[in-house]
């Protein structure tokens, strides 16, 4: 077997497949949840242009899952703690984009640091913290799986309800505030509701690679629709095919799971800018008709 | 100019506004009637700004008191038509025309979309009656500034509002835009009684339209007809310093604001200065 032959078996390996696919039910599960919650709230992500924040909550919440780990407590709920908490931050200390900012460059490197402390002090198996920072398949256990779906329907319910004036606040901030729309306080309760969709990514993509479920799709959805419909719809779409693509690409192998689901869903993201130019070019076209006057 | 009280859609009585220590303005005694249209003009840094947020109920007064529609500005709500300053256009560029607009009817409502067919005719007749049906469905990002701007007076009239604020609408448009967007603002005017509060740095586009102009400087304000307020003495009382104001052709223009002259940056061929463009 040559070097390639070694490296390609290590990457894709389709052995016993049936019998693997058993093992991943539960995850494959909590995917689809994920991938649902995921490409919502990228929506809003993108609309508001938080991508750094979600990056800056996720580290948060791996310090959280790793403190969690250490003290031998539920690691989605230490995730979740951690998330809040730096949502919650975020959320009071920067109302405008550049004072947020700061305050997420100045959380992240903190909230890193933490989770490898913990991390350090932990004496239990070596896969588990690794696996936090970049993902693994079966990380997900029954109790665990209870946590996760019950956050997503948390998740899911508030983003049904402010869903609407959430869009008008994000898009056009001073005619919403102008015609009543809480703009702070939708703010506010959006940084919530990113923060337990960032703690439940963070379960199968690990911290570093949350923003391939969380903005990625979203991103890739911007660029073929503008419809309020068809974008989180496809959003969806998108992250739920990157996630559950990703599981079963990387069952047979060794290697975690993050950069199946990272090169799924940045595949997904080229085609759509692709499609996205033919797209603009063909509005283009349209615009140069005169108009009426 | 009979200043009735009772039937005013906006009042202000001994406004003032101030910073901490600076005082943006003070003693601002208007009264804005039905079917009125008010044009507030004035430099950058006068208050214009802080005038249009005071009657969106965003900024409260420091002395005085404001009512819109008879009540407290912030419930004013759907019957207060809102057009902002075009600001940039990141977040908004993804979405469609009709989208906007369809904001301005029920954005502001909490929970999942209901009756939506009513709705989207609804958008569909409010898109035609400001000309931009052509376009609904492209996203804002493809849009021209003057198309926007339909767009945009068509959410503000979407509540079919007693008022409509309209924040420098005609910022970096064209003259045929220009001449469009005044067109849409005042046909709405004469059809609906709807009274406009027109802020902008330029008065000639509307002047033919205007009833009333509040000018906002920083010696002081001025409220009147244009006839009234845009002379050389009352301008050259309110900079405290010597401004020609001539008449030429019908349309206003502003000589000798505290900078002195210089060739505007743009609209060459309109021979037109306000004072803040002579200073720019």
């Amino acid at each position: 077997m040559t070097l390639a032959e070694g490296v390609w078996h290590q990457i894709f390996s389709f052995e016993n497949y049936g019998e693997l696919l058993a093992l991943v039910r539960n995850s494959l599960v909590a995917g689809a949840a994920l991938g649902l919650v995921g490409g919502l709230a990228g929506v809003f992500v993108i609309m508001r242009d938080l991508p750094f924040a979600v990056h800056g909550i996720s580290e948060l919440s791996f310090a959280g899952a790793s403190a969690a780990l250490l003290l031998g407590v539920n690691i989605v709920g230490g995730s979740i703690v951690g998330s809040l908490l730096a949502a919650g931050a975020i959320g009071v200390m920067g109302a405008r984009a550049r004072d947020r900012n700061s305050a997420i460059g100045i959380l992240m490197p903190f909230g890193l640091g933490l989770g490898v402390l913990f991390l350090a002090l932990y004496k239990g198996r070596a896969a588990n913290k690794f696996g936090l920072l970049t993902g693994q398949i079966v990380a997900v256990d029954t109790p665990q799986m209870a946590w996760l779906l019950s956050t997503s329907a948390v998740v899911l319910v508030a983003l049904a309800v402010i869903w609407r004036p959430l869009t008008f606040a994000s898009a056009d901030p001073d005619v919403a505030a102008a015609r009543g729309v809480p703009v702070r306080g939708l703010s506010f309760v959006f940084m919530i509701v990113l923060g337990l969709a960032v703690a439940l990514s963070v379960q199968v993509v690990g911290a570093l690679l949350v923003l391939t479920l969380v903005v990625t799709p979203a991103a890739a959805a911007a660029r073929i629709t503008a419809s309020p419909v068809l974008l989180p719809l496809l959003s969806v779409v998108f992250a739920v095919v990157s996630i559950e693509g990703g599981i079963l690409l990387a069952l047979g192998s060794s290697i975690p799971i993050s950069p199946y689901v990272t090169t799924v869903s940045f595949t997904i993201y080229v085609l759509c800018r692709v499609a996205g130019a033919y797209r603009t070019r063909r509005w283009g076209d349209r615009r140069t008709v005169p108009q009426p006057a | 100019m009979s200043r009735s009280g009772p039937d005013a859609v906006i009042s202000l009585r001994g406004a003032q506004l101030s910073y901490g220590s600076r005082v943006v303005w003070r003693g601002l005694d208007l009264e804005v009637r039905p079917g009125e249209f008010l044009a507030v003009l004035g430099p950058n840094g006068s208050g214009k700004t802080s005038f249009v947020r005071a009657l969106l109920g965003r900024q409260p007064l420091s002395a005085g008191t404001l009512t819109v529609l008879g009540g407290p500005a912030r419930e004013a709500g759907r019957h207060l038509g809102y057009v902002p300053q075009q600001a940039e256009l990141s977040a908004q560029a993804m979405l469609r025309a009709r989208d906007l607009v369809r904001f301005g009817i029920d954005g502001h409502r909490f929970g999942p979309r209901l009756r939506t067919g009513a709705v989207r005719r609804r958008v569909d007749e409010i898109l035609a009656s400001v000309g931009a049906s052509a376009y609904a469905d492209v996203p804002l990002g493809m849009l021209s500034g003057g198309e926007r701007q339909r767009v945009r007076i068509g959410q503000a009239l979407a509540t079919d509002p007693r008022v409509l604020l309209c924040d420098e609408p005609l910022l970096s448009l064209d003259l045929n835009h220009q001449r469009a967007v005044t067109e849409l603002v005042d046909a709405r005017r004469r059809s609906h009684g709807t009274s406009v509060v027109f802020v902008t740095h330029e008065i000639n586009p509307v002047l033919g339209l205007v009833d009333r102009v509040l000018y906002l400087a920083p010696g002081g304000h001025r409220v009147g007809t244009p006839d009234e307020v845009l002379t050389s003495e009352s301008l050259s009382e309110l900079y405290g310093t010597r401004v020609d104001v001539l008449r030429v052709q019908g349309r206003v223009v502003v000589v000798g604001a505290p900078d002195g002259p210089a060739a505007p940056p743009h609209h060459t061929h309109q021979l037109v200065l306000e004072p803040e463009e002579v200073r720019r």
